[in-house]
């Protein structure tokens, strides 16, 4: 059965690789293929054309776009992703120092929101009467609606206007918690649903006829048993996180990968475009391959059906 | 209070949420008391005017009070409350607006270059809406296209189109959409944006109704009346036509939730400045200038698109998120009675 799980880890691993490869590609040739480069904007400021063609050469914009392509798959094995026109540094430096904050930001905002919102899930579904679920519920449906750009500007809003949180450029309580917030809700709402399925199911009910006591049966039995559906959505989780924490660097002033991209797009910078691409891309596969993995541990039926 | 109707008021709040939204949007050009890029001098960071109807303790039709710049450095604002200044209604071709030109009136208060909240907000909803719904109608009409013909088709044409599906489906779709606006010319006109807008829309979104489409389909074509429609000897075009119509639920569904992911995303491109521009604003682009620090301290009315965004969510959320409505969505739009999907396949 190991060896079912081994083999499973290395066939998505190859997956995911693939993906990285394909994302940032396809970002590079886009932008490659776009109207106007890097050099274009130098064409209004007056300067002469040797001096555009000669920083055509030096960006290495002059070749054709396959080559371009050939040349940055080479320059990956050896790690190095080109220099950015914008910055005048190396890619892989910016964007090292720019995924450590949107790593930091999205693991603390995983954290947080699984660690609200997958406890009260539980509560609440397998007590759908209770005090707890008449709190909550409410609270959730208002939180899952709140997108997270939403969220941050009413923080920011609140810090604004009362000082209680701290809004220095870096801090993370705002950018953290406009992510985490409705995150949390989904995943209570998600793992409410799960567990009410799975108390109502006919082994548990065996179970506790067995004499099983009431809080191992529902933390233990019923717990593992409804993360198999919550799992598989942490998935499609990191996808959404990123999007949001794409408006949410903006309004927060967070140094992420979101702000770099854009700048970089706009700036028409190819390599950077591609590098953060990359970036990205890894995120959501390692985040992608952590959920499986995670849902085929607690679920071995996961590695044969794949 | 019977339990079936202790269910439905979330429903029935959302959609007046909702429906009041659509039609407020509509009506925008009638509705709104002023022009959307009309700037009013001294105007700037103007608060929200109060609408009232008694002067020195009697009773009058609904009136304003003048607002006077008290200090232009710290724009302040005060009322002046010795004059209330009658509202027109039916005049000029707007269904209220101020009965003195040197009064306008804002009911959200002004903007940095004192133009009317309220008006920007109302043509802005028109903007967002609008390329909103023609996103999700592109992206259905794209994944029904798609997903039927995998579903249908079956074997190495369903395997290389969902293969597509997933690889844009594990993207997340705010960053599909900037990376696509961004390697287009940054500036174009307002009808441009708008249809450009939409088709990327529609062509991030398509995916997930395309595997939802799919599985539908594959599982309908096993069914007997696919298998006699083929023994019929209908055609792969023929055969469609007739599985499609089970997905029609799965599509009802998938159009509600489609409306706040998109609007989320419509409000992000505009607001990184890849949306629409400053002239014709949508709800993002209203909130590029309403999201710095010193605008929430001066004019935190600003935020009104915040706002509207988080209550057109909410709405669309009361709508489709309670299991009973779901299952009015699915069941109410199938083609056979609820109950006759529980035919086990063979």
């Amino acid at each position: 059965m190991t060896s079912g799980l081994a083999s499973f880890v290395i066939r998505r691993l190859a997956a995911a690789c693939l993906f990285v490869l394909m994302v940032s590609a396809s970002a590079l040739m886009l932008v490659r293929l776009a109207p106007g480069d890097a050099v274009s904007q130098l064409t209004f400021t007056g300067v002469d054309q040797a001096t555009i063609d000669a920083t055509r050469v030096r960006l290495g914009l002059d070749r054709p776009p396959l080559v371009t392509l050939r040349d940055w798959f080479a320059g990956l094995l050896r790690f190095d992703l080109g220099t950015s026109s914008q910055y005048g540094q190396p890619v892989a430096g910016l964007i090292a120092e720019r995924a450590w904050h949107t790593a930091r930001l999205g693991a603390i905002v995983l954290l947080i929101a699984s660690a609200i919102g997958l406890p009260l899930g539980i509560i609440t579904g397998s007590r759908p009467g209770g005090w707890v679920a008449a709190i909550t519920t409410p609270i959730s449906i208002v939180l899952v609606a709140c997108p997270p750009l939403v969220g941050a500007l009413a923080l920011l809003l609140f810090a604004a206007s009362t000082g209680l949180i701290s809004i220095e450029p870096g801090r993370l309580a705002v950018p953290a918690l406009a992510l985490s917030l409705p995150l949390a809700a989904m995943l209570e709402r998600l793992q409410s649903r799960a567990v009410a399925d799975a108390v109502a199911a006919p082994d548990l009910v065996a179970a506790a006829a067995r004499g099983i006591p009431p809080g191992r049966l529902l933390w233990v039995h019923a717990a593992r048993q409804s993360l198999g559906p919550v799992l598989g959505i942490y998935g499609i989780v990191i996808g959404s996180l990123f999007s949001g924490s794409l408006a949410v660097e903006f309004a927060t002033s967070w140094p992420g990968l979101g702000r770099l991209m854009r700048d970089a797009l706009v700036a028409r910078d190819v390599w950077l475009v591609a590098g953060c691409a990359l970036a990205g891309a890894a995120f959501i596969a390692l985040g992608n391959l952590a959920a499986d993995i995670a849902r085929a541990m607690a679920d071995r039926r996961v590695t044969e059906r794949a | 209070m019977t339990p079936s109707r202790k269910r439905r008021w979330p429903v029935v709040l959302g959609l007046t949420l909702v429906g009041t939204i659509a039609l407020v949007a509509l009506l925008a050009p009638v509705l709104a008391p002023n022009g959307a890029s009309e700037m009013f001098p001294d105007r700037a960071y103007a608060p929200p005017m109060r609408v009232r109807v008694f002067h020195e303790g009697s009773l009058r039709a609904p009136f304003v009070y003048r607002q006077v710049l008290a200090d232009r450095l710290m724009r302040e604002y005060r009322e002046d409350t010795s004059a209330p200044v009658p509202l027109e209604w039916f005049a000029n071709g707007r269904v209220v607006s101020s009965g003195d030109a040197t009064t306008p009136l804002l009911l959200l208060g002004g903007d940095a270059l004192g133009r009317d909240i309220f008006s920007r907000l109302l043509t802005g909803a028109r903007l967002s809406l609008g390329v909103t719904l023609a996103g999700a109608l592109g992206a259905l009409f794209i994944g029904t296209l798609v997903g039927g013909l995998a579903g249908s088709a079956g074997g190495g044409t369903d395997s290389a189109l969902m293969f597509v599906t997933d690889f844009l489906l594990a993207l997340p779709g705010a960053y599909l959409v900037l990376v696509l606006r961004g390697f287009l010319p940054l500036v174009l006109s307002q009808g441009v944006v708008f249809g450009l807008l939409a088709a990327l829309f529609a062509f991030a979104a398509w995916p997930h109704a395309a595997r939802g489409v799919r599985a539908i389909v594959a599982v309908e074509r096993r069914r007997d009346y696919a298998e006699a429609a083929r023994a019929l000897g209908a055609g792969r075009f023929r055969l469609a036509a007739h599985l499609m119509p089970a997905a029609r639920g799965f599509l009802a569904v998938e159009a509600v939730l489609l409306v706040p992911a998109l609007l989320v995303a419509e409000t992000t491109v505009s607001y990184l400045g890849l949306g629409f521009t400053d002239a014709n604003p949508s709800w993002g682009t209203m909130l590029i200038d309403a999201a710095s620090l010193n605008a929430m301290r001066q004019a935190p009315w600003m935020l009104a698109p915040a706002a509207a965004l988080f209550l057109v969510v909410l709405g669309v959320q009361l709508v489709a998120s309670t299991p009973a409505s779901r299952q009015t969505l699915l069941v109410g739009k199938a083609p056979w009675p609820s109950g006759g999907t529980a035919e086990p396949l063979k």
